[in-house]
């Protein structure tokens, strides 16, 4: 594995792997000392087109822990608001040889493009609406870890399908985990076509009860303002997962940050069948897992690809 | 109209003797090996091969196994210029258009500034007439600055030469406007070519809409976006019996509704590019920028549904929508990347492997195609016969080549073909009785 673009690159083998190695990582995070020296010398970037908190200062830990240096780059404040372009700033960041780029931008792509135009590992950290791999890979840790196995589990994926690159990621990795994958939610936020990536789609929580698993996302305000839904108050009655549609038996997931009282009630958040900080725990020692992938494993030092006519 | 409708730069009528080509003209009712002799930039004689002698101010060209065909017109062409040199200018465009084997093309006019006043579009035929290396004609505006708010001087243009108008990269979205351009061309006359497209549809989308779309996370562009918009304003110029072409059109419902239109008797044309009959939706998987453009790449049953079209004749014409774009323009990620694909270069042979070498279409209807757009806009369509100017291409169908192993003729290389295996060479390209390009591997036997 030389990058991480998207979840469709690994085969389950892969995300084993990876979620066997965050397993034995969730050890050291619990010593005294939570450092190990896999990475010593090794530079990662983390360089982020888009406000994150969460998964930023994951990657951060992750890298730290493995005894990385870390730098951070952010979009704003930076030479990218002078109108530099994508390229020449990775090719400016790459005059300092970082072994790993984490990335995450607000468009679709970006992180195999830049695979184009550097040596360094890729991560892709989030590409627009496309994919956020690595919340995918926690989100199978997670699940393994309180199932037991994905194998034949029903997990239902509640909300704004159109606007996620969670639920594209989570479509594929849950799947090739030998899930059985439910989009849900209002037939203008589950986009035409999505069908194709092997999942059922339902614009309503009628069969609810069937999942085993029930994956809330996230509901952002503007999405009323752009007429995709009339009112949150309207999109809560059908689509809110709450005390009265979630079973005593099923998991709850969210990437988070969570919207009390929009997709999710208070009380669901707080009950045992939430997962959720469980989810923001797996972060780290999963980010952990695809950095020693990419740069402990076999990966052969790379030079920049040769400059291409395009 | 008082002025010529096409402008080119200066060229030297030709004197050549074209030796044993294959000519294939499906007008003039031609497919046999024949000598030509171009004289002073005209057809001057056809003979059975073997039979015409040199001339001593002629040049001799071996043309055996080689096809001779009526050059290619392309009614639909981005120059970019004024304002966009940077992408494309007159000579260069020209330049990659004559190597595609097309003897004449219709520019666009959203350049910078919009080609919406009578003494731009003079100013612009004044450089076309020094810069141009093929004949070229312009279409001016419908509404100024392709706002959609108010109509431009539609007769002072035509006066000044345009061949017709559009808003082109845009749509007319209000019907009410476009009824009056209707209206206002029983005055001035002149096609109205439209890009249809609605845009509260297609608003946010950089791709068609679809399981692609879905699964990259892309905002998605609905077939309906464009159809419906073909099937309104077929209805206006039916009405107002105006004269309206439809520019490359992308989805089987387009199709449907110009073919409805046509058996209403309506006076409606259409086009339909390369790339729309080549390309689908599964090449944009790899968010290749090449392949953004709009109309965008659509699903399978609608290419299928465009080459029934091509091939039935509800589709008029061959139009490549040439749109380049810079490097650095297109070198982002594929939200951010600026529509179009050049196609000028590869049109011919793209086609020709894709579409005739597989039996999908015949060489006649290809060519016949690739030259239609001219009548459309009540130009003379180029005819390897006796007495015409020398509006011709040579070609070698076997010649093998690799879209731009060898750079492009264009100032721009977004190419939606381009790295592809290609067959089917264009040699030499006569425009208006000048040779306007000659490959330069091509060796000219003098004998």
């Amino acid at each position: 594995m030389n990058h991480l673009l998207s979840i469709a690159d690994l085969d389950r083998e892969e995300i084993e792997r990876i979620v066997a190695q965050a397993a034995r990582f969730a050890e050291v995070s619990d010593r005294e000392i939570k450092k190990v020296p896999a990475l010593r010398g090794r530079m990662v970037l983390n360089l982020f087109y888009e406000a994150s908190t969460r998964t930023r200062s994951s990657f951060e830990l992750a890298s730290k822990r493995l005894s990385a240096d870390v730098v951070n780059f952010a979009a704003s404040g930076s030479s990218v608001e002078k109108g530099e372009s994508l390229k020449d700033t990775v090719l400016t960041l790459s005059a300092h040889k970082p072994d790993a780029i984490v990335l995450r931008t607000p468009w679709a792509g970006a992180a195999e493009l830049v695979s184009k135009w550097c040596g360094a590992a890729i991560v892709n950290a989030g590409d627009g609406k496309h994919e956020h791999p690595t919340q995918a890979l926690l989100d199978v840790y997670t699940l393994q870890k309180r199932l037991g196995g994905i194998d034949g589990a029903s997990i239902w994926i509640v909300g704004d399908v159109a606007h996620s690159r969670v639920a594209r990621s989570n479509i594929i990795a849950f799947q090739r985990m030998g899930a059985k994958v439910t989009v849900a939610g209002p037939p203008t936020l589950i986009p035409r076509g999505i069908e194709a990536l092997g999942c059922e789609v339902r614009f309503t929580l009628d069969e609810l009860d069937q999942a085993d698993v029930v994956y809330a996302l996230r509901m952002q305000r503007e999405r009323m303002s752009e007429s995709f839904l009339p009112s949150l108050r309207e999109y809560a009655t059908w689509y809110q997962i709450n005390g009265r549609r979630l079973g005593s038996r099923q998991v709850l997931m969210h990437p988070g940050p969570v919207n009390r009282g929009v997709e999710l009630s208070g009380e669901v958040v707080d009950s045992p069948q939430a997962v959720i900080t469980a989810q923001v725990e797996a972060g780290v020692v999963v980010r952990m897992a695809v950095l020693y992938e990419l740069l402990a494993g076999m990966r052969e030092p790379q030079s920049a690809p040769e400059p291409q006519l395009a | 109209m008082a002025v010529e409708p096409l402008v080119q730069g200066p060229g030297v009528p030709a004197n050549l003797l074209l030796r044993d080509a294959h000519l294939l003209d499906p007008r003039a009712g031609i497919d046999a090996r024949r000598d030509v002799r171009v004289s002073d930039g005209e057809i001057a004689e056809l003979g059975e091969p073997g039979t015409l002698e040199k001339a001593a101010n002629e040049e001799a060209i071996e043309a055996k196994g080689r096809r001779l065909l009526p050059a290619f017109f392309d009614p639909h062409v981005h120059l970019r210029t004024p304002g966009q040199e940077h992408k494309e200018d007159l000579e260069t465009g020209t330049r990659a258009a004559a190597a595609g084997g097309f003897g004449g093309a219709i520019a666009m006019p959203n350049t910078d500034p919009v080609l919406d006043s009578a003494p731009l579009l003079r100013s612009l035929r004044d450089a076309a007439a020094r810069e141009a290396r093929i004949p070229i004609g312009f279409l001016a505006a419908i509404t100024r600055g392709l706002e959609g708010a108010e109509l431009t001087e539609m007769a002072e243009l035509r006066e000044a030469g345009a061949l017709g108008f559009t808003d082109d990269g845009r749509p007319v979205q209000s019907a009410g406007m476009l009824r009056k351009a209707l209206q206002y061309q029983r005055l001035c006359g002149g096609v109205l070519t439209l890009h249809e497209e609605d845009v509260s549809l297609s608003r946010g989308g950089v791709m068609r809409e679809g399981a692609v779309s879905a699964a990259l996370g892309l905002g998605g562009i609905p077939s309906v976006s464009e159809s419906t918009m073909v099937a309104r304003d077929a209805a206006l110029a039916g009405y107002e019996d105006a004269r309206v072409h439809f520019q490359h059109l992308s989805c089987a419902a387009s199709v449907q509704a110009v073919a409805w239109a046509k058996a209403q008797g309506w006076r409606v044309s259409a086009e339909v590019t390369p790339h729309h009959l080549l390309l689908s939706e599964e090449d944009v998987r790899t968010m290749d920028t090449r392949m953004k453009m709009n109309p965008p790449l659509a699903g399978e049953e609608d290419r299928k549904a465009l080459i029934e079209g091509l091939r039935k004749g509800t589709i008029d014409c061959v139009a490549t929508d040439h749109a380049p774009h810079a490097r650095e323009e297109k070198e982002v990620p594929f939200e951010q990347a600026p529509m179009g694909t050049t196609g000028l270069e590869t049109a011919f042979a793209a086609l020709y492997t894709g579409l005739v070498l597989p039996g999908i279409l015949a060489l006649e209807l290809l060519v016949e195609r690739m030259t239609a757009g001219a009548a459309l806009f009540d130009l003379p369509t180029p005819r390897i016969v006796p007495g015409e100017p020398a509006n011709v291409t040579l070609v070698d169908l076997d010649g093998e080549w690799v879209a731009g192993e060898h750079g492009w003729e264009s100032r721009s290389e977004n190419c939606c073909f381009a790295g592809r295996r290609l067959r089917g060479r264009v040699l030499l390209t006569l425009a208006a009785g000048a040779v306007v390009y000659r490959q330069r591997a091509f060796s000219v036997v003098a004998a």
